[in-house]
């Protein structure tokens, strides 16, 4: 049935549909009203969950934490100051190898106090272990939760699903949404082999010694590395039922193109519209976008980057005294292989300024006239 | 005196659970060693009081036919116990004497 959904309730429906089973979250603008039509959901007897009021995100976590454990398909969903609250537990989740699923809407970092979006909060838990998906319009959010607990099921991993604040938090949009009994069909219940049992008790989590600590790491990254071929898999599978399938990147007008945007987020939608009016004008311009950043799909971006002259990575995060972050990442996965390109390093769009068509513009304009890029960091749209 | 748990042996990352459950089992970790000095109870004078069971952080004091009796697997040596006894009928002597 199409709805007109904004994506916070589109994340909302998402978890519903997914049968989530222990709900534990604290409210945080912009994600208010994920929690709010959550709690009326568990409310109305709509879902058959627990919905536990935390009193912080790192209670929101810690009380996810200990459903997981307990065999239960937890939730949560935060933002900005709540996400970073968390980090600590953030660690805890993906070494336990617990399978939970969390909404971040992406909001700028304070301070300056500011609720707007950027991908700060959610890139500075980089190293946490959890797998990352950026979404870039609410069906997407919707979908992905979907698809995520498949993931981080099979994997034993947490999973990120990630959306920008405002620009599609608060915006409303038609959105598809599934029938129950399809999703039921892709998404078995959860039944994981190792839980908190009384009937089979076991320590969980307890002293590790440096004689097996570092094959918990491998196993874990190896899991990570699996993680890339399972959200192509599952994106697939998914497709194959409702019709829209994701994966770890989002090829628009790349395969013959001569300059690749590389953006993430609602960002690649409005690089979109600018791709095509350079096509228009017989301006060979793509657009990928990464829509996996952990793990990060390294061969496929190569494979989409490597018949480009130039590559122009839009950030809209920054990693200070370096560079934005997804340039940084697809520079430095780049380095050892054939690939010898110049990769361009645009920031802009912070604290939820606008990045409009004209901007992306100005960014393809500069990456085009400049044989290399002159700074890690081209700052776009700054009064300087 | 200890009940075993389930040991899992491994041999490499592939035997290995998805979480670090149960392989650092304490079960199979005996404490013991790390003990210097040894706390002896003297029947005679303990009353059976089990405030020395009640005060054992480890747990290495159980009960055996209503009296306490101290687990050297595990004993750490710590002296709580001997603190604690309101009789003092504990004594520690160095391990090794
Ligand atoms: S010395 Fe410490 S560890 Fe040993 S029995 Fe006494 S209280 Fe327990
Ligand atoms: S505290 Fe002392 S008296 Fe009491 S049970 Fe233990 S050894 Fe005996």
């Amino acid at each position: 049935m199409k709805k007109v959904l904004m994506g916070n309730h589109a994340i909302s429906i998402g978890a519903t549909l997914s049968r989530v089973q222990v709900i534990a979250a604290y409210p945080i603008t912009p994600q208010t009203q994920v929690v709010e039509k959550l709690s009326e959901i568990v409310a109305n007897g709509e879902l058959d969950a627990e919905f536990i009021k935390v009193e912080s995100e790192h209670s929101a976590m810690a009380a996810s934490i200990g459903a997981a454990a307990a065999g239960a398909r937890a939730f949560t969903a935060t933002s900005a100051q709540g996400l970073l609250l968390m980090h600590e537990v953030l660690h805890w989740a993906s070494r336990a190898r617990l399978p939970i699923v969390m909404a971040n809407i992406n909001r700028a970092l304070a301070p300056g106090w500011t609720i707007w979006t950027d991908q700060n909060d959610s890139l500075s838990q980089r190293d946490t272990g959890w797998i990352q998906l950026y979404a870039s319009d609410n069906q997407e959010v919707l979908d992905s939760l979907i698809i995520a607990y498949k993931v981080a099921e099979q994997l034993s991993l947490p999973v990120m699903v990630i959306l920008d604040a405002f620009v599609l938090s608060h915006t409303y949009e038609p959105v598809e949404v599934p029938e129950q009994s399809e999703v039921d069909k892709f998404l078995p219940p959860f039944n994981p082999e190792w839980k908190l049992d009384v009937n089979n008790p076991h320590a969980f989590g307890g002293l590790t010694a440096p004689n097996i600590y570092m094959e918990f790491q491998y196993n874990h990254h190896n899991a990570m590395l699996k993680a890339k071929e399972l959200i192509n898999k599952e994106g697939e599978a998914f497709g194959k039922i409702f019709g829209r399938t994701y994966g770890n990147i989002d090829k628009y007008k790349t395969d013959d193109a001569d300059y690749i945007l590389l953006t993430s987020g609602t960002l690649a939608r409005t690089s979109n519209i600018v791709v095509d009016s350079y096509r228009e004008k017989g301006i060979k311009l793509g657009n990928l976008r990464v829509r996996t950043f952990r793990p990060f799909p390294t061969e496929e971006i190569y494979d989409a980057l490597k018949k480009a002259k130039k590559v122009f990575v839009v950030d809209r995060n920054l990693s200070y005294g370096h560079s934005g972050i997804f340039f940084e990442e697809t520079k430095a996965s780049l380095y050892n292989s054939d690939l010898d390109i110049p990769i361009f390093g645009f920031v802009t769009g912070l604290g939820g300024r606008d990045v409009t068509p004209e901007l992306i513009t100005e960014i393809v304009e500069h990456g085009i006239k400049s044989e290399k890029p002159e700074n890690d960091v081209i700052w776009m749209g700054v009064q300087k | 005196m200890f009940k075993p748990g389930k040991k899992i042996n491994f041999n490499s990352a592939k035997d290995l659970p998805p979480t670090p459950a149960s392989v650092g089992d304490m079960t199979h970790n005996f404490t013991g060693s790390w003990r210097n000095l040894r706390p002896i109870i003297d029947y005679e004078k303990c009353i059976d009081c089990m405030i020395c069971w009640k005060f054992c952080p480890e747990p290495a004091i159980f009960i055996e036919k209503e009296r306490p009796k101290i687990d050297y697997y595990f004993c750490k040596g710590c002296g709580i116990c001997v603190t604690e006894c309101p009789v003092k009928c504990i004594a520690f002597e160095e391990e090794g004497k």
